[in-house]
């Protein structure tokens, strides 16, 4: 099985806040540090695994400048045969559909029989996926927690409300988005990356993927962001000061009056 | 004229929570709006939620297909397109069903797409502005959509206070789709996880663990204080993902949906996901990070490490 | 009576001449013996290089005297121990006596030079052999009445381990018993019939010879030959008996000693022989399948006795988590034995992991080194279990728990994933700030010395009270020192033992470079683990190091760190030793003298202390590690502690510390006991 991988290079926020910046119109990106989003960590995970049962390559691409040669390669480090890089400064100020138009770009010029990406990713959004199999015309499915492999078909599992597991059939090919804990990802060392440090990784940019410059970009975002703020946390939580004791005797009286202590 | 529609998810013949949340999501659009609501599905519990819907939209469009007895997005997404029209706006839970939907949907229409909205500052001109989180909401975000070709908007649950005014005395509206509706995802059936030891929405008093528990051991901690104060323990996602507590015990919109009295949210950072499956009840939330986003929708807060403040406040409790 | 033929000129069965058959013995059984060897070295030829066990060559010969020939480590289990200790001596005695005993069976007056029963030496060795062959023979009886009906526990096999060893042990202490029978009733039988051979009072000899005092001639002339050849029978049987199983050690245990580490505290290259440079270049990293293994940790599987002490004092399997050292070695050996068979082709080497191993079994290990230090044959485990590790992250096959911890330190440099501007906000916290200056590398500023914090030290809320305690304690000792703060990065002591060499690598390059341009003389550090992974993983620092307790004696010793008396005198303190300060670096008394320099202080020692001191469960990325268990190893220490009646547990390492805080909760000793860290102890009795 053929299948494609789309990551996307994101702030790792897991430790430490997100600060705005002092002019407060951007995140503080001094000191960030970058990774590949968890989710489609997941998503090259399972492609590995499924690739080692039935055969076939992954590939993974992702969109952005040199950057992102480094999570390429994290992932190659896994196990993804090939990596494509999307650049281009045409590319930049895309909202959700631009992305999605350049994803397919680079899906029409292989031959794929599964695309995956995460199920989300810094934003929030959890569009991409969706969005590239209804302009590819082919199924979808979002929050996949488990695959089989069948016949033309896979059978698959989403993740709904209630810690319930929806299971569909799902023909091939298709776009899937990957929710987190559907495998465990393997490590990727140092020594790993280095391995392919040296594979060359395909750079196309908007004419080689046909794509009209007019269809992607911040002039065709109809979705923009304006900044970032942090709101004002007046109407939060009344919050509890003085000595441990002090608390503890207040939140017991609290507990009292709300029925939380039987 | 654009019109403005919510799509209503049901189940068994109820409604669901977010069914009145997009009636108030649709005023901040246009407060003089008349919203039409989407409904599908198929027989009895159909009608009924039709009939539970005209009491607060104006027009209720009607579908019934044996082929959306299951609401399949792909499926449902061939009605829509049907019915949506140019400019116009469609409101969608952003819930795993909304995820399914939404994006595809704004391809098909050709409308721009926007995900889980907290907020909706209102219209200007074509431009839609809207409130957005990021970084599993660290930060806050103004965004714009351009609605000159309409909209999906996928908005998150719990954020609108449901319109429960009911006084809209509309009327139901049955159409037929022309499309063909076979889907090249086929829904086969729902595996619902054996039930746990415990159940967790029977309980009046929850102690939910987050993160801030840093170890499994460390669940022995919440253990013992919510036995001081005759309650359960109950967890977010990362406690579930680290197998140190039963997905049954997992209070969020992939776990349970709880509506406890008193909620003790210890160590927990305050997910959307996660405050998705509190609906009610007092929230005490006990974090040691000011910053943590609990604070915002808790009713009372203290700053404190979890693992220092339990055995505490357990200890107190006892002495009462 | 007449003399009694000897065995060479005796015709067995009318035709056979018993020279004949001895020779046939000494044919038979050396080529069999050399059939077997061969196949036993087949492996250790096919196996990894290692260089280092040829340098060092006093160190060398003082470790074979003590540990080999001395049996040091042997009383530390007493019976089992003291009866070793005399059939090992036994053994030695005879080795000579049975050599000639097989020349005899060729040459009846054969004897070796100097040791002729009518020379002076002879005489006396002949009275030693006596009494050492009946020593050996007694304590074989209480040694197998001990394995056989006492059944120590040390010596179970669980069954997910295999079978028991108790026949096995049995049987060969029957052998020896039989050895020594044999021996003694052939030379018995001589003299029963009137040879002139002096035999030393009350030994086995002695009392068979007594016994036949009266037997017919014939009767003796039949003892005397078939005791002979049955010793020559049971000699051979044995030698070749020997490789097949746990008593390989009686020929291995010498060459297993001599090549056993003499260094302590480093954790051995990827590969011997290839540089960091040529790192990259390896196709395979660590252990993954049999012929990984060094020959030398070959070695080390063919000489494990089966002893079980290494599993004794092992933390990890005293609290039930999946690892028992013991079987490490020998799941290893049964797998050399069943893939070089004695007859039949080599079989294809499988990988280890997934087969004999766990992974869960190899990262239970906290590398403390308990099972090192016991072990009287010197095997190793924690380079093997670090080479398994860097096979397992070679793959990838690495917990999640611990991919976290893993990534923060590749892009952090620490295993929180904190911003590495923050590294340093504890000296800048404003009430510390006021009482004590730290200089910051980072800020420009330089000293003498370098206070290597690490990271634990520089994030975690509670252990940023050791940095400071440590930052008052050199300033009253009179210390000029600085922090690296942002420029410093995890000493990655776990992170080698975990296996991600290359990840270490970075951190160790970064940190030497730091250190070298900040232009410090020397290196002070108050975490045992830092201590060690300067010391002795960062061979590229040629600079002093020392652990903060030692500061603290010194300047005790010379006047300018003054203490003032024990502020609660009706406590009692106990020191737990770090494992990283103690076993890894010998660093015992400088601690205990450091309690002590506090005037009026009461303390008292633990059931386990020293180099038997119990792990408190590992620092570093242990703490990030999630193992099966059924206690915590801190927990057992906080009872050990109570049962001492130490009300004060005072520790000198930042990981013991988190770890034993918390174990007081969890067994239920808040507010009966106590834990500190040395520094911070020292530094709330300074006179300032």
């Amino acid at each position: 099985m053929e299948i494609l991988v789309c990551i996307k290079r994101v702030p790792d926020n897991e430790e430490n806040e997100i600060e705005l910046n002092s002019a407060g119109n951007d995140i503080d990106r001094d000191d960030l540090v970058y990774s590949v989003n968890e989710w489609d960590n997941y998503a090259v995970e399972e492609a590995i695994q499924i690739v080692d049962n039935v055969g076939g390559s992954v590939t993974v691409v992702s969109i952005g400048d040199e950057e992102v040669d480094e999570v390429l390669r994290r992932e190659m480090a896994m196990g993804a045969e090939k990596g494509i890089m999307l650049t281009d400064d045409a590319f930049e100020g895309s909202d959700g559909k631009g992305i999605a138009t350049i994803l397919k770009g680079v899906v029409e010029k292989g031959n794929y029989d599964l695309i995956m990406t995460g199920a989300q990713a810094d934003e929030g959004y959890a569009q991409i996926g969706g969005m590239l199999a209804a302009m590819m015309d082919v199924p979808f499915a979002s929050l996949v927690n488990k695959i089989e492999v069948g016949d033309k078909t896979l059978k698959i599992g989403r993740e709904i409300e209630g810690g319930n597991q929806e299971m569909n059939e799902i023909d091939l090919p298709c776009v899937l988005s990957i929710q987190t804990g559907i495998n465990e990802p393997r490590y990727v060392g140092i020594r790993g990356i280095r391995k392919v440090a040296s594979v060359e990784i395909p750079e196309f940019g908007a004419s080689d993927l046909g794509i009209d410059a007019g269809t992607i970009g911040e002039a065709a975002a109809k979705v923009k962001r304006v900044d970032y703020f942090m709101p004002d946390l007046g109407d939060g939580a009344e919050m509890l000061e003085g000595s441990t004791e002090e608390i503890i005797d207040k939140l017991i009286e609290i507990l009292k009056a709300n029925g939380g202590l039987s | 004229m654009a019109k403005l529609y919510a799509y209503i998810s049901h189940k068994n013949g109820v409604a669901d929570d977010t069914a009145l949340e997009l009636l108030t999501a649709a005023a901040k659009i246009d407060a003089g709006a008349s919203v039409t609501a989407i409904v599908t599905g198929s027989g009895a519990d159909l009608d009924k939620v039709c009939q539970e819907m005209a009491a607060s939209y104006k027009e209720v469009l009607k579908i019934d297909n044996e082929a959306m007895a299951y609401p399949n997005a792909e499926i449902i997404r061939k009605a829509l397109v049907e019915i949506i029209k140019d400019d116009d706006i469609v409101l969608l839970p952003h819930d795993t069903f909304g995820m399914d939907l939404g994006p595809g949907l704004s391809i098909k229409t050709d409308s721009p797409f926007a995900a889980d909205i907290v907020d909706i500052e209102g219209v200007d001109g074509s431009t839609l502005k809207l409130i957005r989180q990021e970084f599993a909401g660290q930060v806050y975000t103004h965004v714009t959509c351009d609605i000159s070709s309409g909209a999906i908007l996928n908005i998150r649950p719990g954020v609108c206070k449901a319109d429960e005014s009911k006084a809209a005395g509309g009327s139901v509206t049955e159409t037929s789709v022309s499309a063909d509706l076979s889907a090249g995802r086929r829904y086969l059936e729902t595996v619902i996880p054996e039930a746990g030891d415990v159940d967790i929405t029977k309980s009046d008093v929850l102690v939910s663990v987050g993160r801030g528990i840093e170890d499994e051991e460390n669940i022995e901690i919440a253990q013992e204080l919510a036995d001081a104060m005759g309650a359960v323990v109950s967890c977010s996602r990362p406690i579930v993902d680290a197998k140190w507590l039963e997905q049954s015990r997992q209070v969020g919109t992939s776990g349970k949906t709880v509506k406890p009295k008193v909620y003790m949210a210890m160590g927990i950072s305050g997910s959307f996901q996660h405050l998705g499956g509190i609906k009610g009840g007092f929230m005490i939330a006990v974090n040691k990070n000011p910053k943590a986003p609990i604070f915002q929708v808790a009713n009372v807060g203290v700053v404190a490490d979890i693992l220092e403040f339990m055995p505490e406040l357990t200890e107190k409790i006892g002495d009462l | 009576m007449e003399h009694l033929i000897s065995p060479a000129k005796y015709i067995i069965f009318g035709f056979l001449p018993g020279w004949l058959l001895s020779i046939l013995f000494v044919v038979v059984g050396v080529g069999t013996f050399t059939y077997i060897m061969a196949k036993r070295i087949a492996p250790m030829i096919k196996a990894a290089p290692d260089n280092s066990r040829f340098d060092r060559i006093p160190d060398r010969i003082i470790q074979t005297i003590k540990v080999w020939l001395l049996q040091i480590r042997q009383p530390r289990y007493m019976l089992a121990g003291v009866l070793h200790i005399l059939v090992f001596f036994g053994f030695l005695t005879l080795f000579l006596r049975t050599n000639s005993l097989v020349v005899i069976g060729i040459s009846e007056n054969f004897a070796l030079p100097g040791l002729s029963p009518d020379q002076f030496l002879g005489k006396i060795y002949n009275i030693l052999k006596d009494y050492a062959a009946t020593i050996v023979f007694f304590a074989c009886i209480v040694a197998a009445i001990r394995r056989g009906i006492f059944k120590p526990a040390r010596y179970a096999v669980p069954e997910k381990y295999g079978h028991d060893h108790t026949a096995e042990a049995v049987f060969v202490l029957a052998i020896i018993m039989g050895l020594m029978t044999t021996e003694s009733l052939f030379e018995a039988a001589a003299v029963a019939s009137g040879h002139e051979i002096f035999l030393a009072p009350l030994t086995l000899a002695w009392f068979f010879s007594k016994v036949l005092h009266n037997a017919s001639h014939g009767m003796l002339q039949s003892i005397h030959v078939i005791s002979y050849f049955a010793h020559d029978f049971l000699f051979f049987f044995f030698l070749c008996f020997l490789p097949l199983g746990k008593h390989f050690h009686v020929i291995t245990s010498i060459f297993n000693v001599i090549f056993m580490r003499v260094q302590r505290g480093n954790i051995k290259p990827v590969m011997y022989g290839v540089s960091e440079e040529g790192l990259d270049d390896l196709e395979s990293f660590g252990v993954k399948k049999l012929e990984d293994y060094t020959w030398k940790h070959m070695l080390d599987f063919y000489s494990c006795a089966d002893c079980g002490r290494c599993s004794d004092q092992c933390p990890a399997n005293l609290v039930g988590r999946p690892l028992s050292p013991r079987f490490i070695t020998i799941k290893a050996r049964d797998l050399m034995f069943k893939n070089y068979p004695l007859t039949g082709p080599m079989l294809k080497s499988e990988p280890l992991m997934e087969t004999i191993y766990e992974p869960d079994e190899i990262w239970s290990c906290t590398t403390c080194g308990a099972c090192e230090q016991e072990c009287p044959l010197g095997i190793e485990y924690i380079d093997k279990i670090v080479d398994l590790r860097r096979g397992m992250v070679d793959e990838g096959d690495v917990p999640q728990t611990l991919q976290k911890p893993l990534k923060a330190l590749g892009k952090r440099g620490n295993p929180w994933g904190k911003m590495e501007k923050k590294r340093a906000d504890w000296a800048k916290d404003k009430e510390f700030a006021e009482e004590c200056t730290v200089k910051l590398v980072e800020k420009g500023e330089t000293a003498e010395t370098l206070y290597f914090v690490d990271s634990i030290s520089s994030y975690d809320d509670r252990m940023m009270d050791i940095a400071k305690a440590s930052s008052k304690v050199l300033t009253a000792s009179g210390v000029d020192f600085c922090i690296l703060g942002k420029q410093e990065k995890d000493s990655g002591n776990e992170v080698i033992r975990f296996g991600e060499e290359m990840l270490f690598q970075d951190l160790k390059g970064n940190n030497v470079d730091a250190i070298k341009e900040s232009g410090v003389k020397n290196i002070v550090t108050a975490d045992p683990h830092a201590y060690n992974a300067l010391k002795n993983d960062y061979p590229e620092l040629d600079l002093p190091i020392e652990h903060i307790s030692q500061v603290i004696t010194k300047s005790v010793k010379s006047g300018q760190l003054k203490l003032k008396p024990v502020e609660d005198s009706s406590k009692t303190y106990t020191y737990h030793d770090p494992c990283y300060l103690g076993r890894h670096n010998e660093l015992y008394d400088d601690p205990r003298e450091a309690i002590d320099a506090i005037p009026g202080i009461k303390r008292v020692e633990m059931l386990k202390n020293k180099d038997r001191s119990l792990c408190c469960s590992g620092g570093g990325l242990m703490l990030f590690y999630e193992p099966e268990e059924e206690e915590r190893m801190a927990a057992l220490r906080v009872r050990m502690a109570d049962e001492a009646g130490a009300n004060v547990i005072v520790t000198a390492c930042p990981f013991c510390l988190v770890n034993i805080e918390d174990a007081i909760k969890v067994a239920g000793f808040e507010g009966q006991i106590e834990a500190i860290e040395l520094a911070e102890l020292i530094e709330t009795h300074i006179i300032k």
